[in-house]
């Protein structure tokens, strides 16, 4: 059973099989395909979902990783926005500088709401991240630098030489972006940092005792978080081109922390299944008019029993009734059905996989 | 100074003491086992010396510095690492990701170099290339090769084990403070474990503080025993005198 000459690089490395460089260009010709496949309004929806999934991966890092709970993202993804635009508006900040900037602001405010996140858990830390959210759009909607409650008007971005002026270029920058930072995360996940972040969430005594420092890991993973959700901030200045304390709610907080348990917690797939889904049905939520024969039934119930609002209802009730069915049927969410759906496809094919592992194939 | 020593520590919770003013003292290279009932507080006296208790009085030394009060990721870094009777083991990681939290010390890749690992010459790879073939003969030695790339959540209790035995010996003890590795086994497989400490101790630098409830495996390993019963010290000295004591037959077969 001793496998001598073990490349101990295939562990980590990022395409394990040769296949997966094929997955990865199909991948990327679709990404870059689609905004002109698709009518113009689409791709809007297409940069609300990216924006969603790289919210969905700081959710991930926090909630998935170190198992602390947050109801306040929708915080961090305002301190990016404003952090974007502000720098762009007073400061004449070019467009890339002033994202990255919205990181690091973000990330600095996640590194102290992390101190506070140190003594508290479960519960009580969902209730002060909560409480983080709704303070910083009160103090938005109270401050004349940040326009009130009438919003900023997002300045026009350019890239070097290139202005981002309708959909489709905005699109090429969020989504490879988005990209660029699930590929990041993702080899996070498997170096130092991350395994510390989800040893915490499984057993923090034992992370102790290996010699990994609790505290910091933690308020490391707050900050990692709101970074991502900062920049997931900017963007979505970008992409709207106005930005007003009525697009984070609490509501949207929520929504962050139901996309990731909804998705598979602690998997960076699921995080992004996850995003991708609930981001849709966020912004689309009269798609489930469009769904044939069940479509025209919901709304016709919802018109006659629910209220005289009637579409917007029956869309939020199959949401929720999407994810409990979904954590019912599987805890670990898309992830976990994803999971089942290539297990049964792989048991068919071969019911000898383990032995073939090591046999003299695997390289 | 000897290489290990506990003095006078004690451990109340409210009106329960579980630790009464126990002193021992541990030499390099040893097997050293505590033994006691149920109850007795050998596992609160781990606690204490890896950190997570904060003793109530006394003091314990490790090469010659007080390492008392001290946090449990301190401890570890000075080359304490220790299992548990309940086994702590990260069940949704795979083996050979529970032995890599066991290296997290000895590695020094912080967010940016992990988030940067793009090819097999960045730091944060080479870096963890270099500390899976060092672990290798961990998961060689313990039997683990079969289980390698298996989350440890779904392993036999007696696998775990080795798991988190392994994993211990990821970090490149000087102490290894082994909490009950026998508990809930069969003779053939409490065999196997007295083998396996000795093996352990044969083969690595390494000074073993072994926790043990059934009295004949903890006796039969150590070069010298500590009995304790109702968090008292009741005896201490070799092997022999330990199994013939008074005190310790009638805290196990007595009243006790």
């Amino acid at each position: 059973m001793i496998e001598p000459t073990r490349d101990h690089y295939q562990d980590i490395r990022l395409f394990t099989a040769r296949g997966s460089w094929i997955k990865l260009i199909l991948l990327l010709v679709v990404l870059v395909s689609l905004p002109l496949l698709l009518p113009g309004y689409r791709v809007f929806t297409l940069n609300y979902m990216a924006v969603f999934v790289i919210v969905g991966l700081g959710m991930n890092v926090l909630v998935g990783y170190t198992g602390q709970v947050s109801l306040g993202h929708a915080g961090f993804l305002a301190i990016g926005a404003y952090t974007m635009v502000l720098l762009m508006t007073r400061l004449a900040v070019p467009f890339p500088l002033a994202l990255v900037m919205a990181g690091f602001v973000s990330a600095f405010f996640g590194f102290l709401l992390g101190l506070p996140a140190l003594r508290l858990a479960g519960p009580y830390l969902a209730i002060a991240t909560l409480g983080f959210g709704l303070a910083v759009t009160q103090i938005i909607a109270h401050s004349a630098l940040f326009g009130g409650h009438m919003g900023l008007v997002v300045p026009d971005a350019t890239v070097g030489p290139f202005p981002l002026s309708g959909d489709v270029s905005k699109y090429y920058v969020i989504v490879g972006i988005t990209f660029v930072l699930a590929l990041g995360v993702r080899n996070l996940s498997v170096t130092r940092v991350g395994r510390a972040f989800r040893a915490i969430s499984d057993s923090e005594i034992a992370a102790a005792t290996m010699g990994v420092d609790v505290a910091y890991y933690k308020t490391l993973s707050f900050a990692v978080s709101a970074a991502l959700t900062g920049v997931a901030g900017g963007l979505l200045a970008l992409m709207t081109g106005f930005i007003s304390p009525g697009v984070f709610t609490f509501t949207l907080s929520l929504m962050f922390l139901a996309m990731v348990v909804f998705g598979g917690l602690g998997s960076i797939t699921g995080a992004v299944l996850g995003s991708i889904v609930m981001g849709y049905l966020n912004l689309e939520m009269d798609a489930f008019q469009e769904l044939p024969v069940l479509g025209p039934a919901l709304e016709g119930f919802s018109e006659r029993f629910m209220s005289t609002v009637g579409l917007p209802n029956f869309g939020w009730v199959v949401t929720g009734m999407l994810i409990v069915f979904t954590i019912l049927i599987e805890p670990r969410g898309l992830y976990g059905l994803w999971i089942r759906a290539l297990d049964t496809t792989k048991r068919s094919k071969s019911t000898d996989a383990d032995l073939s592992r090591s046999g003299p194939g695997a390289d | 100074m000897s290489f290990f020593a506990v003095d006078g520590l004690t451990m109340r919770f409210g009106g329960l003491t579980a630790l009464d003013d126990v002193s021992f003292e541990v030499d390099r290279g040893m097997i050293f086992s505590i033994i006691g009932p149920n109850g007795s507080g050998k596992s609160t006296a781990f606690n204490c010396i890896s950190g997570i208790y904060q003793p109530t009085a006394g003091k314990i030394y490790f090469e010659g510095e007080g390492i008392s009060g001290l946090a449990p990721h301190h401890i570890a870094r000075l080359g304490i690492a220790r299992t548990f009777q309940n086994i702590e083991l990260f069940s949704t990681e795979t083996t050979i990701d529970n032995l890599m939290l066991g290296r997290h010390q000895h590695m020094h890749s912080g967010v940016w170099s992990g988030v940067a690992m793009l090819g097999r010459a960045t730091s944060a790879a080479r870096e963890e290339t270099e500390n899976r073939e060092r672990v290798q003969w961990i998961i060689e030695l313990l039997d683990l090769v079969r289980v390698r790339d298996r989350p440890v959540g779904e392993l036999p209790y007696g696998t775990q084990k080795r798991v988190e035995l392994a994993r211990a010996l990821a970090m490149e003890p000087k102490l290894l403070l082994v909490d009950e590795p026998s508990a809930g086994m069969n003779a053939d497989e409490r065999a196997e474990v007295a083998v396996r400490m000795r093996e352990l101790r044969a083969e690595l630098d390494v000074t073993i503080l072994l926790i043990e409830h059934h009295v004949q495996l903890a006796i039969g390993l150590a070069d010298r025993v500590l009995a304790l019963n109702f968090g008292k010290p009741i005896a201490q000295g070799a092997p022999e005198e330990i199994r013939q004591h008074p005190e310790v037959i009638k805290a196990y077969l007595g009243d006790g």
